[in-house]
């Protein structure tokens, strides 16, 4: 039975020094969360960061949901030497490889997801406008919200969704992948050039995604070489025996509100639909890696996709089944495992969004990226009689992304919009009222210098002399504002706090 | 009220606005014929000035942007 779709998103962004001969990613990216975390904690800028270190207690990554660890799987590595910080909106901002990265706090529907993407992406901003401030005359950090470098190396924007442990993993991995493959068409994020290995860049001169040309496996715990369609990783970050969190690493990072919201609120409806078992399972791509390549190289949406009863049919007709399947769903079933009357609104836009798709893609400028900076692209080469393999238009494709605010093409087309600025600043120092991330950050920004670490799942308060004291939190969609909000109200001390929770 | 309840009750307003906002745009459509031709311009406009708005030298920009893989 479907359980209510906790989400969130994690973000790698590309980063740059300039100014520097030799730039070393993994200092830069520490420089730019260090500064953004002194510079939050300074008297007068607000509660922004406590020094409240990452807890990796819980941490299995090489736990497999298939139940085994094959033996020539690479288990992703964590590195807990580097700056890895909890921020009182109840996010996770952390060095991750070479990259600097943002887990947005647990939110509890899709408009919420958007809401702190965005939060996400103004404290990348703030964190640039911090380091530069710190950095000789010549040199500066620039951030960018993209997933390739367009030399095949390639960088993550993971979706975690909460899923029922009773559902069976073989039926996730088959209705998530035919999603994953046809959703593409307005998740896409747009690039330039092709990135398969032993093919020419100009290959395919521009294609719907940032991230199809890295995968290489339909299933896998891999998530940096043989990257797999169905990422396995069991970590579900709550209580293992009723829950499982499907860590999605397919996707491209977005720009566009409306493409964030639609691959969020779309994949929860899918996936709720696949827990109560309610999808046609004929509905499964055959050969989901080619398939996955092949929408993604396909500008005009026309590619026949074999299904495994012999039929054919575009990612868009898939798309439009889907549709009607979540229909049903919230018809028969309600809105409440999916995020409630929010879901309503997904379902309106996927509509529409397909719609635009087959009758004129161009008119999804500013609500789906690859469309978006394909005009822009298509603009640049027609004005200035580009060859299709000209650079000037991979640059275009790299500044698309750019997030410093004077430079980002994407900020310069007003793109639609479904949160409001005020929030989004807000969003960026408090935390959603609706998961377990409001007890978290809320504690943060109370009792800041009492917190030894925090995940997750847990919390551990210093207790008063030397006592050390964990607060689990398995239950995601516990410690919200409604269950604890006048607890945390009317607490004056963290040994107050710590006396009425074991109560 | 402590100046948190109040960024609390202000944080429910905005909140309760941004999703009535939502709820309106599924009653009365969106203009798309108004909003296409507002982007058409921006987009016009971002291509009239893009030689000052792209990377100077856009070749060893492309060249240099070199990342780690990570995830």
């Amino acid at each position: 039975m479907a359980v209510p779709k906790t989400l969130g998103i994690e973000t790698e962004y590309g980063i740059v020094h300039r100014g520097v001969d030799s730039p070393n990613p993994i200092s830069a990216s520490s420089l730019l969360i260090n500064a953004y975390l002194s510079r939050s904690s300074e008297p007068g800028c607000g509660p922004g960061a406590p020094r409240v270190g990452w807890d990796f207690v819980d941490e299995s990554p090489s736990l497999d949901a298939r139940g085994f660890t094959p033996l020539d799987a690479v288990a992703p590595e964590i590195e807990t030497h580097m700056v890895n910080a909890v921020l009182t909106n109840g996010a996770r901002y952390y060095v991750d490889h070479a990259h600097p990265e943002l887990s947005t706090p647990e939110c509890a529907d899709p408009l919420s997801i958007v809401l702190q993407d965005r939060a996400a992406e103004s404290i990348l901003v703030e964190s640039m406008e911090a380091a530069n401030a710190v950095l000789p005359d010549g040199q500066e950090l620039v951030v960018y919200k993209n997933n390739s470098d367009g030399k095949g190396n390639s960088y993550g924007c993971h979706e975690n969704y909460l899923m029922d442990r009773a559902t069976p993993f073989s039926r996730i991995v088959q209705h998530a992948t035919t999603h994953f493959v046809t959703r593409q068409v307005f998740t896409g994020a747009g690039k330039v050039g092709c990135e398969l290995p032993f093919r020419d860049r100009d290959h395919i001169p521009f294609q719907l995604t940032q991230r199809a040309d890295f995968f290489e496996e339909e299933i896998g715990l891999e998530t940096t070489l043989k990257r797999p369609i169905i990422n396995t990783r069991d970590e579900p970050h709550a209580d293992p025996l009723r829950y499982r969190r499907l860590h999605v690493i397919v996707g491209d990072a977005n720009l566009c509100e409306v493409a964030t919201f639609l691959k969020v609120g779309t994949t929860a409806l899918v996936l709720a639909m696949v827990e109560d078992d309610l999808l046609d399972q004929r509905l499964a791509v055959v050969d989901p890696v080619r398939a996955l390549q092949a929408v993604s190289w396909d500008l005009t949406l026309s590619h026949p996709l074999t299904l495994s009863d012999g039929r054919t049919a575009t990612a868009v007709e898939i798309q439009w089944e889907l549709l009607a399947e979540a229909r049903r769903y919230l018809d028969d079933r309600g809105d409440a495992m999916v995020g409630g009357p929010v879901a309503h609104e997904v379902v309106r836009r996927w509509e529409s969004v397909l719609a635009g798709l087959e009758s004129d893609p161009d008119s999804l400028a500013g609500q789906v990226d690859w469309v978006t900076k394909h005009r822009v692209v298509e603009g640049v080469r027609r004005r200035h009689e580009l060859d299709p393999a000209d650079l000037k238009l991979a640059a275009v494709d790299l500044q698309y992304h750019d997030l410093r605010p004077d430079r980002s093409l994407f900020a310069r087309l007003g793109a639609e919009t479904l949160v409001d600025p005020e929030d989004v600043r807000m969003a960026a120092t408090t935390p959603p009222v609706d998961t377990r991330a409001y007890f978290r950050g809320r504690c943060l920004s109370r009792w800041p210098d009492r917190i030894v670490t925090a995940n997750w799942d847990s919390m551990v308060f210093e207790a008063g002399g030397e006592t050390l004291r964990r607060v689990p939190m398995m239950e995601p969609s516990r410690g919200t504002e409604e269950h604890v909000g006048t607890l945390l109200d009317t607490c004056e001390s963290v040994e107050e706090l710590l006396e009425r929770l074991s109560t | 009220m402590s100046d948190q309840e109040r960024a609390k009750q202000d944080r429910r307003q905005t909140d309760a606005s941004s999703s009535d906002e939502v709820i309106d745009e599924t009653s009365v459509a969106p203009d798309a014929t108004e909003r296409g031709e507002r982007l058409k311009n921006e987009i016009d406009e971002l291509l009239d000035e893009i030689d000052e708005v792209l990377e100077t030298n856009a070749e060893e920009f492309v060249k240099s942007y070199i990342q780690k893989g990570g995830e």
